[in-house]
């Protein structure tokens, strides 16, 4: 708050001034924090993407935290004991795993809503960073100078996908049973190394002894572990580089414009952090997800009909359904038709994303440094193929759960599975096209608008019976009455309310009745809006002058 | 709220537009101390800012008369949302404490299923407040701010670049690898060593040789474990019970088990181990099994056979092929939804699956009760489950 009276020396006289001082003292922090302290966001619906992957992630941690005091990653065999909590499972034999898990469902207090909290956070991470992945795409984020974050958060995804695959095999349950038994078999369609992989991962054949506690350590340090490091090293490439912006008036490439970090953005953040437990909490209470307790522990001989997985993995999933039986035989050797949906897709479509900034630039010569975004429409290319690769990747994952899908519409799983295969080759290059001819579209009609000006609704008749509509100019125009503003990359509004014309009307404020302020209040109020017209009138006259 | 500019140098027409502007960097006008004493704590802050590049090109009051009902109810609405957020946190204690949550067989009262849902949105509910007041407040509350921070460029300056390019040449050149070559391939060759070696090490004590183990499984004759029966190896179900053809109608299957009771090298027994679930067939009148080559005879009996065993371990990806469609005689996995037709010999007819699914050799012996009851004749002829590279 502003203070008047001048300070006149530098002796801390408060008791956070004296701890203030008792801090810069040893660690000589004024300069960095305060330059810390000012640092500029910018407020973009579209940028809260990456928040939310962020704060999902450390509610990952801290739930995960809390796991780890009740579970047991062992696979040695028990039995659930006689008189044990759930009754569907007395008696039953099951691994540690298995049992530890069951515990913390039904004999820890709150067990349950922390563990779904846990598996709902982890799907919300991957969802936020495959959204805000989009976003930097069809933007154009990830030009220089940030094709390294684009690697990075590339990284993040695979990683936080690995991660995601781990920790749901760790209850040992049969649902993640098999899926371990379809990762053993990814594993060995690996050409030459495919058994010796298989057998050093699992320690002998599948399923040996040893797997859940090499995830369990792999899912709770090594991942989270190299997780952290690349996110701290995304953040601290953010910090570096700064945000970009959409381009807008007074958004330049030398510049950020937003709003400081102390203290608006922090409460805004802060609050959405906490907005975001919130959803992972409600959907933690409210929604169930992965009841272990109803598939059973692992057996090698069950399976059971509708076995999905989380939805990060459906398209792996989806990609194997619809493959077809393709084996090919080598001098004597064998190469697995699950080889190429589940090894050689991936890869392929991590490495076309990892070069797409350099494929981009090296396309259209562009070595430039930009901060300002683009809207998609105004690069058509990208964006289609960018919607081209969204629509494959959608067949793969709506095939991932095309079993459910017949069952549901009482249709043939083998047409689902033909329906699938055909939709895989033809609808990305008809979203491609029809993608771009949205984005040009769009481009004429933002041109449309500059040169002609928006439609007011109103319609004229003319001396001669002809009808028109009264178009409202955007600035300027020529002789022609044509606008004569160029199109800047920024959205061009299509609405008259989008003019931001002030009512003349003066609301009268309050719900039930009129709000009646204390007298000197009103004055003080009313002789501020009059300086506020005043000052408004005296800057739009300035602007006339300008523009004659 | 009157401020309806579009235009980029449009600033606002409030109290403190004038105080500062974007007009580049500012380390040279540095205030000095005497300076930024003689300020009000705002100015002080704006000028802090300004050396930091950063530009408070608008910043107004969200409630520049103080006191009024809007100001207040701006408050209340923001303190309101922070009272429910710490009443539903009471709330959350109380219920942790006091709603019953064990479990109970359905039938017996189930008030343990809002335990769950209670804690959940309860907590949702304080956090869902505890934030949305933290956001209100910045809205409402905070002076609303347009900032603008200078990038500074990302590449160097041309002197830094000039200097630093020099400190490492001149480094390098004073380490002499440049002409010492001898150094530069004897590190290369310890450099190589010590990336190798840890991965070495970790490797070698994880790795298992799959050696032959894919290639055979417990259905493999065992003279010592099953002398009576010349080494055959009875099928069990996963309760150890025999199976014997009796037990199954025509047309419906079972799933049975290598009967070996005791672990093998790598701990497992043949209910447990992987590899051993199969599924055992009893085809109904007239069904007729087109046998692969060399497999004419696994069936039971030997000619014209009515029970048939396959594997159950799906070629494809591992997972048992579990569903028998009775009517069209399919077997179906339903992890990726190959399809094995069993009149085929279990040849794949639909799906990504290239193999058909091994065929056991079946035989019966005469158990001592009477009752006649399926051993395996021998191990099957080919490697069970997914392909791999070494499978021939």
């Amino acid at each position: 708050m502003t203070t008047t009276q001048p300070r006149r020396d530098n002796k801390p006289r408060t008791p956070q001034g004296k701890a203030a001082a008792w801090g810069d003292e040893r660690l000589r922090v004024a300069g960095p924090l305060r330059n810390q302290l000012n640092k500029v966001f910018p407020d973009h619906w579209s940028f809260m993407m990456g928040e939310i992957a962020l704060y999902s992630f450390i509610i990952l941690l801290l739930t995960g935290t809390y796991l780890t005091f009740f579970f047991d990653p062992s696979m040695a065999e028990t039995i659930y004991p006689k008189n044990g909590t759930y009754v569907p499972m007395r008696g039953i034999e099951m691994s540690q795993a298995y049992k530890s898990t069951l515990d913390i469902t039904f004999d820890v207090r709150g067990g349950l809503v922390i563990r779904q909290i846990h598996h709902w956070a982890a799907l919300l991470f991957l969802a936020a960073m495959l959204i805000h992945m989009f976003r930097v795409f069809f933007t154009g984020a990830f030009r220089k100078p940030r094709e390294l974050n684009w690697l990075i958060g590339l990284g993040l995804i695979g990683l936080g996908i690995v991660e995601g695959f781990a920790g749901y095999s760790l209850p040992d349950d049969l649902l993640s049973g098999t899926g371990l038994r379809i990762a053993d078999a990814i594993m060995k369609s690996i050409p030459i190394v495919g058994s010796w992989v298989s057998f050093t991962v699992f320690g002998g054949p599948f399923p040996g002894h040893l797997i859940i506690g090499r995830l369990y350590i792999v899912h709770v340090l090594l991942i989270p572990g190299i997780l952290l490091a690349l996110i701290g090293a995304h953040l601290a490439l953010l910090v570096r580089q700064k945000h970009t912006e959409f381009p807008a008036p007074g958004h330049t490439e030398h510049t950020v414009s937003g709003e400081r970090i102390f203290p608006t953005y922090a409460a805004k953040a802060g609050g959405f952090f906490f907005i975001v437990f919130a959803a992972c909490s409600a959907l933690g209470g409210l929604a169930q997800i992965n009841p272990v307790w109803l598939f059973g522990p692992y057996e090698p001989r069950a399976v059971s009909s509708g076995s999905q997985p989380d939805w990060y993995m459906m398209f792996l999933d989806g990609s194997t359904r619809l493959f077809p039986s393709w084996e090919i035989r080598l001098w004597g050797y064998d190469l697995p038709p699950l080889f190429w949906p589940t090894v050689v897709l991936p890869g392929i479509l991590f490495t076309l994303a990892g070069a797409y900034p350099f494929i981009e630039a090296k396309m259209t010569k562009d070595r430039a440094i930009h901060h300002l975004l683009q809207r998609p429409r105004d690069v058509p290319v990208r964006t289609s193929l960018g919607v081209m690769a969204i629509t494959f990747y959608l067949v793969l994952f709506l095939s991932g759960g095309n079993d459910l899908i017949a069952k549901a519409f009482d249709i043939s799983l083998n047409a689902m599975t033909w329906g699938g295969r055909i939709a895989l080759l033809i609808l990305p290059p008809i979203a491609y096209t029809l993608a771009y001819r949205v984005c040009l579209g769009l481009q004429r009609h933002d041109r449309e608008v500059l040169e002609h000006g928006l439609e007011t609704g109103i319609i004229k008749v003319l001396p001669t019976g002809e009808f028109i509509e009264v178009h409202q100019p955007l600035g300027p125009t020529d002789h022609h009455g044509h606008g004569t503003l160029s199109y800047s990359g920024t959205p061009v509004p299509k609405r008259m309310g989008e003019l931001g014309a002030m009512s003349p009307i003066k609301h009268v404020r309050g719900f039930l009745w009129p709000v009646k302020e204390k007298p000197e209040i009103q004055a003080a109020l009313d002789e501020y809006e009059e300086q506020e017209r005043a000052a408004l009138e005296s800057h739009s006259s300035d602007q006339h002058e300008l523009t004659d | 709220m009157s401020t309806t500019d579009e235009t980029p140098d449009v600033v606002s027409h409030s109290t403190s537009s004038e105080l500062s502007s974007p007009t580049g960097h500012n380390e040279e006008n540095r205030p000095t101390a005497e300076e930024l004493r003689e300020m009000t704590a705002e100015e002080r802050m704006l000028a802090g800012a300004a050396v930091d590049g950063v530009y408070v090109v608008h910043r107004r009051e969200r409630f520049p008369i103080r006191g009024t009902k809007a100001e207040k109810r701006a408050e209340r609405g923001v303190a309101a949302c922070f009272i429910i957020a710490a009443l539903a946190g009471v709330a959350f204690i109380v219920c942790f404490c006091a709603l019953p949550w064990h479990w109970h067989l359905p039938g017996t009262p189930q008030n343990f299923r809002f335990y769950t849902p209670a804690l959940g949105g309860l907590f949702a509910i304080l956090m869902l407040f505890m934030g949305i007041g933290l956001v209100l407040w910045a809205k409402w509350l905070m002076p609303e701010e347009e900032v603008v921070q200078d990038r500074h460029d990302i590449a160097s300056s041309e002197e830094d670049k000039l200097m630093t390019e020099a400190t490492l040449a001149v480094g390098l050149a004073d380490t002499g690898l440049p002409r010492r070559s001898m150094i530069l391939r004897s590190l290369g060759l310890a450099g190589g060593a010590f990336a190798t070696v840890p991965l070495i090490a970790l490797i070698g004590g994880m790795i298992k040789k799959p050696g032959d183990q894919l290639f055979h499984t417990l259905y493999r004759r065992n003279k010592k474990m099953f002398p009576g029966t010349d080494g055959r190896v009875p099928l069990v179900y996963s309760d150890w019970r025999q199976v014997s053809p009796d037990d199954l109608q025509p047309g419906s299957i079972a799933t049975v088990f290598p009967g070996v009771r005791q672990d093998d090298e790598n701990g497992f027994n043949g209910l447990t181990s992987a590899s051993s679930p199969v599924i055992v067939i009893r085809l109904r009148p007239g069904q007729v099994v087109h046998a692969r080559k060399g497999q004419a005879g696994f069936g039971w009996p030997a000619t014209n056979p009515e029970y048939v065993a396959f594997s159950k371990i799906c070629t494809h990806a591992g997972c048992p092929a579990s569903l028998y469609e009775q009517q069209t005689t399919r077997l179906l996995c339903p992890c990726h939804q190959s399809q094995f037709e069993v009149l085929e010999d279990a040849k794949p007819v639909f799906g990504p699956a290239t193999r058909s699914l091994p065929k056991l050799p079946l035989d019966v012996v005469a158990g001592s009760d009477g009752r006649q009851y399926f051993v395996a004749r021998d191990d099957f002829d080919e490697a069970i489950g997914p392909g791999f590279w070494e499978r021939p």
